[in-house]
């Protein structure tokens, strides 16, 4: 008997090399494309603007479209920030007694599934502005965060609750040392999806804000250059938008990879 | 034969039990009648078997004894360390999984009882270390469950339950996924920790030769509802060791408690 078990053979590097530069690949492949069809077509950039085009916005955008990546990701970290706790307190809530999630959780799946679009509105006529935009982030946000924390609590070993039990574990101690590691590879499941979801509920408030006037966002940013025509300036907006929405993905799933690798299936390799 | 036993034991055996259980029933929420009634008297610093079908009710009788479920009707009584407060009511209990923590270290996980029970860190983790050394891990102490095989992880699971230094010795069926040899290995090691810790141990089995092989008294209960069918008193050289597994005396046990156990499954078809 011995610990060898426990050391992973790692992947084939040849095989994670491909996966990693075949995308690469098709992305130069299509950027190159769209370039020529552009050159060679000889498109206007108000109808479609080449990829140089866009870089090149964005470097000369660069000051004004910085600003507005800074609030939008603030928006997103507030809304994701509100969403986890919102979501994991009251999941901790739902758990404690069932009088509060029978009475409560209807509502939490209504304000999940009306479209945030369509509550945006009304938020931006009750609430100042910018809180309007966080509280849309958190709406869409906050339901996986919400539902994946009540199954990883609901999922709790029956023997090791017994376990529990039998050493006279107080409800708070049997909270922190069973239930929430318990259920913490599931609450970093819903913060995962939360973090995409608090970057779109931003941009929807955003946009829905910015024909109410005021705003400096990045998807207002976007709306603005489409009143104006200002074709390349959407383009650069969106792939800022699309590049934080990657970061804030990576980072997330970074964080959870480190926090289970030592025990969790999810995050240990396939020969393990 | 006759009866060798230490002679510690059988002064405890006279004074005083240390689970007592007075026509205890289970009948769960759905109507279906699990156990009983059942008498069991089980003296201080013994080592008993409960043997029986599945679902008659083995199981249950342990998580009535050690409170984690209340009995329907009936007394179970359980000596209670006298003073100073016991953890767990002085109780230890192994399951048939290992039943550990995935998310912590061994240390971590065979502490537990004693951070539960409010003991300081560093006490707890020297009486994990020792619980460890006693079952044979003391290397293991900085790794994962998952690092380990299956017998070590009961191994673990093992020390847990000895850590708050129990009276009591709660075990349902702990060695019944492991492969025969491992199994043979645990249940000597059991054996030796017994023998040198003197605590009353209650192990539920399924295995006629597990169940002669350990104890000094085996309990054959009947199919469900559970009642007891034989009590047969295991009486040889101790301390045992593997040249009982091959004696004739031995192979007598098994048979009689095989011959125990027949009615409970002979002639039905319900299981």
């Amino acid at each position: 008997m011995n610990a060898q078990a426990a050391v992973a053979a790692k992947p084939s590097g040849a095989q994670s090399a491909v996966r990693f530069v075949l995308p690469v690949i098709v992305f130069a492949a299509g950027l190159a494309a769209w370039e020529l069809v552009v050159r060679i077509k000889e498109i206007p950039p108000y109808v479609l603007p080449a990829p140089s085009a866009i870089v090149l916005t964005l470097i000369k955008d660069w000051a004004v479209l910085s600003r507005s990546l800074a609030t939008t990701l603030l928006t997103t970290l507030e809304g994701f920030v509100a969403a986890g706790i919102g979501g994991i307190a009251l999941a901790l809530l739902f758990n404690q007694s069932k009088w509060v999630e029978y009475s409560l959780f209807p509502y939490a799946v209504v304000l999940q599934v009306t479209p945030v679009i369509a509550i945006a509105p009304l938020l931006l006529i009750y609430l100042e502005q910018q809180t309007a935009v966080v509280v849309c982030a958190f709406i869409v946000a906050f339901f996986p965060v919400l539902s994946n924390t009540t199954l990883g609590l609901n999922s709790v070993d029956r023997n090791l609750a017994g376990l529990f039990q039998l050493y006279g574990a107080s409800k708070p101690q049997t909270l922190r040392f069973l239930k929430l590691p318990a259920a913490l590879p599931h609450i970093l499941g819903g913060l995962r999806i939360a973090g995409g979801l608090s970057l779109i509920g931003a941009v929807v408030a955003e946009i829905a804000a910015g024909t109410a006037g005021a705003g400096s966002g990045l998807a207002y940013r976007i709306a603005e250059s489409g009143y104006r025509l200002n074709i390349p300036r959407m383009f650069a907006a969106l792939l800022l938008l699309s590049l934080a929405g990657i970061v804030i993905y990576g980072v997330l799933a970074l964080v959870s990879h480190l926090v289970l690798r030592r025990w969790h299936e999810s995050a240990l390799g396939k020969e393990t | 034969m006759s009866s060798a036993k230490p002679s510690s034991t059988i002064k405890a055996s006279l004074t005083a039990l240390a689970v007592h259980l007075r026509g205890v029933t289970k009948v769960y929420d759905n109507g279906v009648m699990a156990l009983g009634p059942l008498d069991l008297a089980v003296p201080k610093g013994e080592f008993i078997s409960l043997l029986g079908p599945s679902g008659c009710g083995k199981s249950t009788a342990l998580r009535l004894i050690a409170g984690l479920s209340p009995a329907s009707s009936g007394a179970v009584r359980v000596s209670r360390h006298e003073g100073d407060v016991q953890i767990g009511h002085g109780i230890g209990f192994v399951f048939q999984e290992p039943t550990l923590m995935p998310w912590t270290s061994v240390r971590e996980n065979v502490r537990l009882p004693l951070k539960l029970g409010g003991i300081a860190k560093a006490e707890g983790r020297a009486r994990a270390d020792a619980a460890l050394a006693s079952v044979g891990l003391a290397d293991f102490a900085d790794a994962f469950p998952r690092e380990l095989s299956g017998g070590m992880k009961m191994r673990v699971s093992l020390a847990r339950a000895l850590v708050t230094d129990p009276d009591i010795l709660l075990m349902d069926e702990p060695f019944a996924a492991l492969d025969e040899i491992t199994r043979f290995r645990l249940n000597n090691d059991l054996l030796a920790l017994w023998r040198s810790l003197g605590k009353t141990v209650i192990f539920v089995t399924h295995s006629v030769f597990e169940s002669v092989y350990l104890s000094q008294r085996v309990v054959v209960m009947t199919a469900r509802p559970g009642r007891i069918q034989a009590d047969i008193r295991i009486d040889t050289v101790e301390p045992r060791g593997e040249e009982f597994r091959t004696s004739t005396a031995y192979s007598d046990y098994c048979r009689r408690v095989s011959a125990a156990l027949a009615p409970s499954y002979s002639g039905r078809s319900t299981l």
